[in-house]
Protein backbone atom coordinates (compact mmCIF):
# COMPACT_ATOMS: atom_id res chain seq x y z
CA UNK A 1 0.00 0.00 0.00
CA UNK A 2 1.46 3.34 -1.02
CA UNK A 3 0.52 6.59 0.66
CA UNK A 4 0.16 9.76 -1.43
CA UNK A 5 3.44 11.07 0.02
CA UNK A 6 5.17 7.89 -1.07
CA UNK A 7 3.69 8.09 -4.56
CA UNK A 8 5.00 11.66 -4.94
CA UNK A 9 8.41 10.65 -3.63
CA UNK A 10 8.56 7.78 -6.12
CA UNK A 11 7.72 10.07 -9.05
CA UNK A 12 10.33 12.61 -7.88
CA UNK A 13 13.04 10.00 -7.67
CA UNK A 14 12.31 8.33 -11.02
CA UNK A 15 12.01 11.68 -12.80
CA UNK A 16 15.58 12.40 -11.67
CA UNK A 17 16.68 9.05 -13.10
CA UNK A 18 15.32 9.69 -16.61
CA UNK A 19 18.26 11.86 -17.78
CA UNK A 20 20.69 9.17 -16.56
CA UNK A 21 18.50 6.21 -17.53
CA UNK A 22 21.31 4.46 -19.44
CA UNK A 23 23.75 4.72 -16.54
CA UNK A 24 21.33 3.65 -13.83
CA UNK A 25 19.74 0.84 -15.82
CA UNK A 26 22.97 -0.64 -17.12
CA UNK A 27 24.58 -0.42 -13.68
CA UNK A 28 21.66 -2.21 -12.02
CA UNK A 29 21.84 -4.95 -14.65
CA UNK A 30 25.61 -5.29 -14.30
CA UNK A 31 25.29 -5.51 -10.50
CA UNK A 32 22.72 -8.27 -10.93
CA UNK A 33 24.87 -10.25 -13.39
CA UNK A 34 27.91 -9.96 -11.12
CA UNK A 35 26.21 -10.78 -7.81
CA UNK A 36 23.76 -13.36 -9.18
CA UNK A 37 25.51 -15.01 -12.14
CA UNK A 38 22.56 -17.30 -12.91
CA UNK A 39 20.65 -14.24 -14.14
CA UNK A 40 22.99 -14.07 -17.13
CA UNK A 41 21.26 -17.13 -18.56
CA UNK A 42 18.47 -14.87 -19.78
CA UNK A 43 20.83 -12.68 -21.76
CA UNK A 44 22.86 -15.11 -23.84
CA UNK A 45 21.66 -13.28 -26.96
CA UNK A 46 23.15 -9.94 -25.89
CA UNK A 47 26.59 -8.51 -25.20
CA UNK A 48 26.32 -7.74 -21.49
CA UNK A 49 29.88 -6.64 -20.86
CA UNK A 50 30.20 -3.41 -18.83
CA UNK A 51 28.98 -0.33 -20.74
CA UNK A 52 28.29 -2.35 -23.91
CA UNK A 53 25.82 -0.83 -26.36
CA UNK A 54 23.33 -3.63 -25.60
CA UNK A 55 23.60 -3.14 -21.86
CA UNK A 56 23.17 0.65 -22.07
CA UNK A 57 20.21 0.33 -24.41
CA UNK A 58 18.51 -2.35 -22.34
CA UNK A 59 19.18 -0.50 -19.09
CA UNK A 60 17.67 2.66 -20.54
CA UNK A 61 14.49 0.83 -21.61
CA UNK A 62 14.05 -0.60 -18.13
CA UNK A 63 14.47 2.73 -16.33
CA UNK A 64 12.10 4.43 -18.76
CA UNK A 65 9.48 1.72 -18.15
CA UNK A 66 9.92 2.16 -14.39
CA UNK A 67 9.55 5.93 -14.70
CA UNK A 68 6.39 5.44 -16.77
CA UNK A 69 5.04 3.07 -14.12
CA UNK A 70 5.89 5.61 -11.40
CA UNK A 71 3.75 8.22 -13.15
CA UNK A 72 0.86 5.76 -13.45
CA UNK A 73 0.99 3.88 -10.17
CA UNK A 74 -2.78 3.62 -9.79
CA UNK A 75 -3.15 2.04 -13.22
CA UNK A 76 -0.10 -0.22 -13.30
CA UNK A 77 -2.01 -3.22 -14.65
CA UNK A 78 -3.26 -1.31 -17.69
CA UNK A 79 -0.07 0.68 -18.24
CA UNK A 80 2.12 -2.39 -18.08
CA UNK A 81 -0.20 -4.80 -19.94
CA UNK A 82 2.05 -5.17 -23.01
CA UNK A 83 5.18 -5.62 -20.85
CA UNK A 84 3.28 -8.06 -18.69
CA UNK A 85 2.34 -10.20 -21.70
CA UNK A 86 5.90 -10.00 -22.97
CA UNK A 87 7.39 -11.22 -19.68
CA UNK A 88 4.84 -14.03 -19.39
CA UNK A 89 4.68 -15.44 -22.86
CA UNK A 90 8.01 -14.58 -24.39
CA UNK A 91 10.62 -13.97 -21.73
CA UNK A 92 9.31 -16.52 -19.22
CA UNK A 93 11.74 -15.47 -16.51
CA UNK A 94 11.65 -17.46 -13.27
CA UNK A 95 9.77 -15.08 -10.94
CA UNK A 96 12.40 -15.10 -8.19
CA UNK A 97 14.64 -13.10 -10.49
CA UNK A 98 12.48 -10.01 -10.16
CA UNK A 99 13.49 -9.74 -6.51
CA UNK A 100 17.17 -10.06 -7.39
CA UNK A 101 16.94 -7.28 -9.96
CA UNK A 102 14.86 -5.07 -7.66
CA UNK A 103 17.54 -5.40 -4.98
CA UNK A 104 20.23 -4.35 -7.46
CA UNK A 105 18.15 -1.35 -8.50
CA UNK A 106 17.97 -0.34 -4.83
CA UNK A 107 21.75 -0.73 -4.44
CA UNK A 108 22.32 1.37 -7.57
CA UNK A 109 20.00 4.10 -6.29
CA UNK A 110 21.75 4.01 -2.89
CA UNK A 111 25.17 4.41 -4.54
CA UNK A 112 23.99 7.36 -6.59
CA UNK A 113 21.78 9.09 -4.05
CA UNK A 114 23.97 8.55 -0.97
CA UNK A 115 22.30 9.86 2.16
CA UNK A 116 19.31 11.04 0.09
CA UNK A 117 18.35 7.40 -0.22
CA UNK A 118 16.68 7.63 3.16
CA UNK A 119 14.89 4.69 4.81
CA UNK A 120 11.57 6.28 3.81
CA UNK A 121 12.65 6.61 0.17
CA UNK A 122 14.04 3.06 0.26
CA UNK A 123 10.75 1.68 1.62
CA UNK A 124 8.68 3.56 -0.97
CA UNK A 125 10.81 2.44 -3.91
CA UNK A 126 10.95 -1.15 -2.63
CA UNK A 127 7.16 -1.24 -2.39
CA UNK A 128 6.84 0.29 -5.85
CA UNK A 129 9.27 -2.22 -7.37
CA UNK A 130 7.39 -5.10 -5.72
CA UNK A 131 4.10 -3.85 -7.13
CA UNK A 132 5.70 -3.34 -10.56
CA UNK A 133 7.17 -6.88 -10.61
CA UNK A 134 3.89 -8.37 -9.42
CA UNK A 135 2.17 -6.87 -12.46
CA UNK A 136 4.95 -8.10 -14.75
CA UNK A 137 4.53 -11.62 -13.32
CA UNK A 138 0.71 -11.51 -13.26
CA UNK A 139 0.10 -13.51 -16.41
CA UNK A 140 2.71 -16.18 -15.67
CA UNK A 141 0.03 -18.73 -14.78
CA UNK B 1 33.02 -25.69 2.67
CA UNK B 2 33.09 -22.16 1.34
CA UNK B 3 36.04 -21.26 -0.85
CA UNK B 4 37.46 -17.75 -0.75
CA UNK B 5 39.90 -16.52 -3.36
CA UNK B 6 42.72 -14.22 -2.26
CA UNK B 7 41.01 -11.37 -4.04
CA UNK B 8 37.73 -12.03 -2.19
CA UNK B 9 39.54 -12.14 1.15
CA UNK B 10 41.20 -8.83 0.54
CA UNK B 11 37.96 -7.25 -0.74
CA UNK B 12 36.09 -8.31 2.38
CA UNK B 13 38.89 -7.05 4.64
CA UNK B 14 39.02 -3.78 2.75
CA UNK B 15 35.25 -3.15 2.89
CA UNK B 16 35.16 -4.10 6.57
CA UNK B 17 38.09 -1.81 7.31
CA UNK B 18 36.13 1.17 6.01
CA UNK B 19 32.92 0.43 7.87
CA UNK B 20 32.12 2.47 10.97
CA UNK B 21 30.57 -0.21 13.15
CA UNK B 22 28.95 2.26 15.53
CA UNK B 23 27.10 4.03 12.73
CA UNK B 24 26.43 1.41 10.08
CA UNK B 25 25.01 -1.24 12.42
CA UNK B 26 22.29 0.93 13.98
CA UNK B 27 21.51 2.49 10.58
CA UNK B 28 21.03 -0.90 8.96
CA UNK B 29 18.80 -2.18 11.73
CA UNK B 30 16.72 1.02 11.80
CA UNK B 31 16.27 0.67 8.06
CA UNK B 32 15.07 -2.95 8.35
CA UNK B 33 12.44 -1.92 10.88
CA UNK B 34 11.13 0.80 8.51
CA UNK B 35 11.35 -1.01 5.18
CA UNK B 36 10.12 -4.37 6.53
CA UNK B 37 7.82 -3.36 9.40
CA UNK B 38 6.98 -6.94 10.41
CA UNK B 39 10.52 -7.22 11.82
CA UNK B 40 9.42 -4.85 14.58
CA UNK B 41 7.81 -7.88 16.22
CA UNK B 42 11.24 -8.82 17.54
CA UNK B 43 11.85 -5.43 19.13
CA UNK B 44 8.44 -4.49 20.50
CA UNK B 45 9.42 -5.07 24.09
CA UNK B 46 12.63 -3.07 23.83
CA UNK B 47 11.88 0.25 22.19
CA UNK B 48 14.16 2.36 19.99
CA UNK B 49 17.21 2.32 22.21
CA UNK B 50 17.70 -1.37 22.02
CA UNK B 51 17.58 -1.58 18.25
CA UNK B 52 20.53 0.82 18.09
CA UNK B 53 22.40 -1.34 20.59
CA UNK B 54 21.49 -4.45 18.67
CA UNK B 55 22.73 -2.86 15.46
CA UNK B 56 26.17 -2.49 17.04
CA UNK B 57 25.98 -6.02 18.47
CA UNK B 58 25.23 -7.44 15.02
CA UNK B 59 28.16 -5.61 13.42
CA UNK B 60 30.51 -6.72 16.18
CA UNK B 61 29.45 -10.30 15.51
CA UNK B 62 30.15 -9.75 11.81
CA UNK B 63 33.69 -8.84 12.82
CA UNK B 64 34.08 -12.41 14.09
CA UNK B 65 32.96 -13.71 10.70
CA UNK B 66 35.46 -11.46 8.89
CA UNK B 67 38.24 -12.79 11.13
CA UNK B 68 37.14 -16.44 10.69
CA UNK B 69 36.27 -16.63 7.01
CA UNK B 70 37.18 -20.30 6.87
CA UNK B 71 34.88 -21.34 9.67
CA UNK B 72 31.94 -18.96 9.74
CA UNK B 73 29.53 -21.83 10.35
CA UNK B 74 31.39 -22.97 13.48
CA UNK B 75 31.89 -19.42 14.69
CA UNK B 76 28.14 -18.75 14.51
CA UNK B 77 26.91 -22.06 15.89
CA UNK B 78 25.90 -20.71 19.29
CA UNK B 79 24.47 -17.49 17.85
CA UNK B 80 22.34 -19.58 15.53
CA UNK B 81 20.98 -21.66 18.39
CA UNK B 82 20.27 -18.49 20.33
CA UNK B 83 18.31 -16.90 17.48
CA UNK B 84 16.34 -20.12 16.96
CA UNK B 85 15.68 -21.42 20.46
CA UNK B 86 15.55 -18.29 22.59
CA UNK B 87 14.78 -15.41 20.24
CA UNK B 88 12.55 -17.38 17.83
CA UNK B 89 13.52 -15.25 14.84
CA UNK B 90 12.31 -16.40 11.42
CA UNK B 91 15.60 -16.87 9.54
CA UNK B 92 14.12 -15.36 6.37
CA UNK B 93 14.54 -12.05 8.18
CA UNK B 94 18.34 -12.44 8.32
CA UNK B 95 18.45 -11.96 4.56
CA UNK B 96 16.45 -8.73 4.91
CA UNK B 97 18.99 -7.34 7.39
CA UNK B 98 21.82 -8.42 5.08
CA UNK B 99 20.16 -6.59 2.17
CA UNK B 100 19.64 -3.42 4.23
CA UNK B 101 23.24 -3.59 5.42
CA UNK B 102 24.37 -3.75 1.78
CA UNK B 103 22.23 -0.74 0.94
CA UNK B 104 23.54 1.30 3.88
CA UNK B 105 27.08 0.43 2.82
CA UNK B 106 26.17 1.42 -0.76
CA UNK B 107 24.90 4.83 0.42
CA UNK B 108 28.11 5.39 2.35
CA UNK B 109 30.57 4.05 -0.24
CA UNK B 110 28.96 5.24 -3.48
CA UNK B 111 30.77 3.95 -6.53
CA UNK B 112 33.46 2.37 -4.32
CA UNK B 113 30.91 -0.42 -3.89
CA UNK B 114 31.49 -1.51 -7.48
CA UNK B 115 29.50 -4.45 -8.92
CA UNK B 116 32.46 -6.77 -8.23
CA UNK B 117 32.85 -5.57 -4.65
CA UNK B 118 29.08 -5.84 -4.11
CA UNK B 119 29.14 -9.43 -5.38
CA UNK B 120 31.92 -10.43 -2.96
CA UNK B 121 30.32 -8.58 -0.05
CA UNK B 122 26.98 -10.28 -0.72
CA UNK B 123 28.67 -13.69 -1.00
CA UNK B 124 30.15 -13.05 2.44
CA UNK B 125 26.79 -11.98 3.89
CA UNK B 126 25.01 -14.99 2.39
CA UNK B 127 27.51 -17.30 4.10
CA UNK B 128 26.85 -15.48 7.38
CA UNK B 129 23.08 -15.77 6.89
CA UNK B 130 23.39 -19.48 6.11
CA UNK B 131 25.51 -19.98 9.25
CA UNK B 132 22.95 -18.14 11.39
CA UNK B 133 20.20 -20.31 9.92
CA UNK B 134 22.16 -23.56 10.33
CA UNK B 135 20.95 -24.55 13.81
CA UNK B 136 17.26 -24.25 13.03
CA UNK B 137 15.53 -27.60 13.23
Amino acid sequence: MLSNTEKELIVQIWDKMIPVAEDIGSEALLRMFTTFPKTKTYFSHLDISPRSAHLLCHGKKIVQALAEGARNISTLTTTLAPLSRFHAYQLRIHPTNFKLFNHCILVTLACHMGENFTPVAHAAIDKFLSAFSAVLAEKFR
Amino acid sequence: MVEWSDSERSTIASVWGKINVDEIGPQALARVLIVYPWTQRYFGAFGNLSSATHGRTVLNALDKAVKNLDNIKGTYSELSQLHCDKLNVDPDNFRLLADCLTIVVASAFGSALSPAVQATWQKFLSVVVAALSSRYF
